[in-house]
């Protein structure tokens, strides 16, 4: 049932169904990229896809909200 | 292929009003940003445990699958008329592809999102929306922390807290910055709805979740993820009177909700102030707007819960094909009535501005900090589109969805409605594929 997807090769575990963005805050990881201008920590704000804090790149694509991609067995996410 | 009804929006006002339309014979297609229909209220994990509201929604969703055509993960992003007086609706799919539907009538079902307010340390990790606490435990199985301050306004908390805490999460409490008379004498109570807050009170009291009234998080503090809450006790206006700060790991807090009508707007549909000040979409007895063939339903037209989301769009789907029952619109106007109730009952009170420090950011996208905002003003910019323009707030990836609301109370004016063109962001390739798509009229 339960599979995997890596943070800069490090697994996550994730459930069937999970996006992207509740599988790593459900690992403890709760921020994945800096902002421009303050390097401030972001992850999941909104949740629902309207704040674009969550911003990850899912296997070297541009940027996108990892709280609405769902996450699929094997994808390799980065921080920035 | 041309629709009878394209529906943008998959939560009970969308999948009652394209399911009402296919039955009486139209061709539907409904697209959701979502993987699965269900929409903010109804959203739920892939096997979901029986509620009764859900069940229903979900017979709904099935009935609809089987009649018309269901598109889920495309998000929306332009709907633009053909000379003919068809609809062109530009939606990109999970893969990024450009998917164009052409129709011949609309329905805006978009529904809301959160309202935040923004507090010093509000952008810490760890912080989220009450939606987006929710959201994750209702579509993700997701519990967002372990010691969690559930704060803000509106009976929205009281479902978020007691979901939070159902879920084996430590909830430290609900601190509702509204309503000085506890749950006992909870709004919901006085409108007819006493099941349903005896219900949640029971869930608070279950979990030893106390029930603040006057009370709110005001600050969050944190080297990398929020680590404690400044709770602030605050009189009728919401000024601070006393403070303690509190050990938490996560923040769930929401102020009410901003409809979401830049699909209207950017087709010409006449907007309105709601009791709370938030434009809305002006809709007819048959949630109709201003615009021919454009019909909207649910939280643009007025935030008032789900019942009231359904009716609506139940209502507007039978009056494509006929006349609309009048004990619908009976019904309707007694859930109206019950929503702007509400509205009256839990208002964002003026105090909050004084929760912010200098260096407090009020948009998180731009990162532009309260001291910007106040130094924009000073060089004369009396409205928050000037404000905008000088010191960018809004102009950041979420194009001021989150900061909208709160950059306005700070210019001293109402929200204005939204001016998107694109609603959604979009490649420079589904921009360029316009002219192709308008030659060739559709998908």
């Amino acid at each position: 049932m339960t599979f995997h997807i890596t943070i800069d090769g490090r697994p996550v575990p994730v459930a069937p169904g999970q996006t992207i963005g509740a599988a790593l805050h459900a690992a403890g990881v709760r921020s994945w990229r800096s902002t421009r201008f303050g390097g401030r920590p972001r992850g999941l704000f909104c949740g629902i896809g309207v704040c674009f804090d969550c911003l990850i790149s899912v296997n070297g694509r541009a940027p996108e909200r990892a709280c609405l991609t769902e996450a699929e067995p094997g994808d390799e996410v980065t921080t920035s | 292929m041309i629709y009878d009804l394209v529906v943008v929006g998959g939560g009970p006002a969308g999948v009652a009003g394209a399911l009402t339309a296919a039955l009486a014979g139209l061709r539907v297609a409904l697209a959701d940003s979502s993987a699965r229909l269900g929409g903010q209220y109804f959203r739920h994990v892939a096997d979901p445990e029986p509620a009764p509201g859900l069940d229903r929604f979900l017979r709904q969703a099935r009935a609809l699958e089987a009649r018309a055509d269901v598109l889920p993960r495309h998000q929306v992003w332009n709907i633009s008329r053909e000379p003919d007086g068809d609809l062109l609706v530009r939606c990109e799919n999970h893969t990024g592809e450009p998917v164009t539907l052409r129709t011949r009538r609309l329905l805006i079902a978009t529904g809301a999102h959160d309202r935040p307010l923004p507090f010093p340390g509000w952008d810490l990790p760890g912080v989220l929306t009450a939606g987006g606490a929710q959201a994750l435990l209702k579509g993700n199985g997701v519990v967002a922390g372990r010691r969690i301050v559930v704060s803000g306004t509106g009976p929205f908390l009281l479902p978020v807290a007691t979901g939070l805490a159902g879920a084996g999460a430590r909830v430290l409490g609900v601190f509702e910055a509204n309503g000085g008379l506890g749950l006992a004498r909870h709004p919901l109570m006085a409108l007819g709805k006493a099941a349903e807050a005896a219900g949640y009170a029971a869930g608070l009291a279950r979990h030893r979740v106390p029930y603040h009234t006057r009370q709110a998080v005001i600050a969050a503090h944190g080297e990398h993820e929020v680590e404690a809450v400044t709770l602030a006790r605050l009189d009728k206006a919401w000024n601070v009177l006393a403070t303690r700060v509190v050990e938490c790991d996560t923040v769930a807090a929401g102020y009410g909700f901003v409809p979401q009508i830049e699909l209207g707007t950017q087709l010409g549909c006449g907007t309105r102030h709601d009791v709370d000040g938030s434009p809305v979409l002006v809709v007819d007895a048959e949630q109709r707007t201003t615009v021919p063939g454009v019909w909207a339903a649910g939280e643009p037209t007025g935030v008032g819960g789900w019942r009231l989301s359904e009716l609506e769009g139940r209502i507007a789907g039978r009056s494509m094909t006929g006349p609309v029952p009048e004990i619908l619109a009976r019904r309707r106007e007694r859930w109206r009535a019950f929503g702007a109730a509400l509205q009256r009952a839990y208002p964002v009170q003026p105090g909050w501005q004084g929760w912010l420090r200098d260096d407090t950011l009020v948009c998180r996208c731009e990162e532009v900090p309260l001291a910007r905002v106040r130094q924009a003003r000073r060089l004369g910019a009396t409205d928050a589109r000037s404000i905008k323009l000088l010191a960018r707030p809004g102009m950041g990836w979420c194009q001021g969805r989150i900061c909208g609301y709160a950059v306005s109370c700070l210019a001293g004016e109402l929200p204005q409605p939204p001016r998107r063109p694109i609603a959604q962001p979009v490649t420079l390739g589904a921009l360029a594929s316009l002219d192709a798509s308008l030659n060739e009229g559709t998908l």
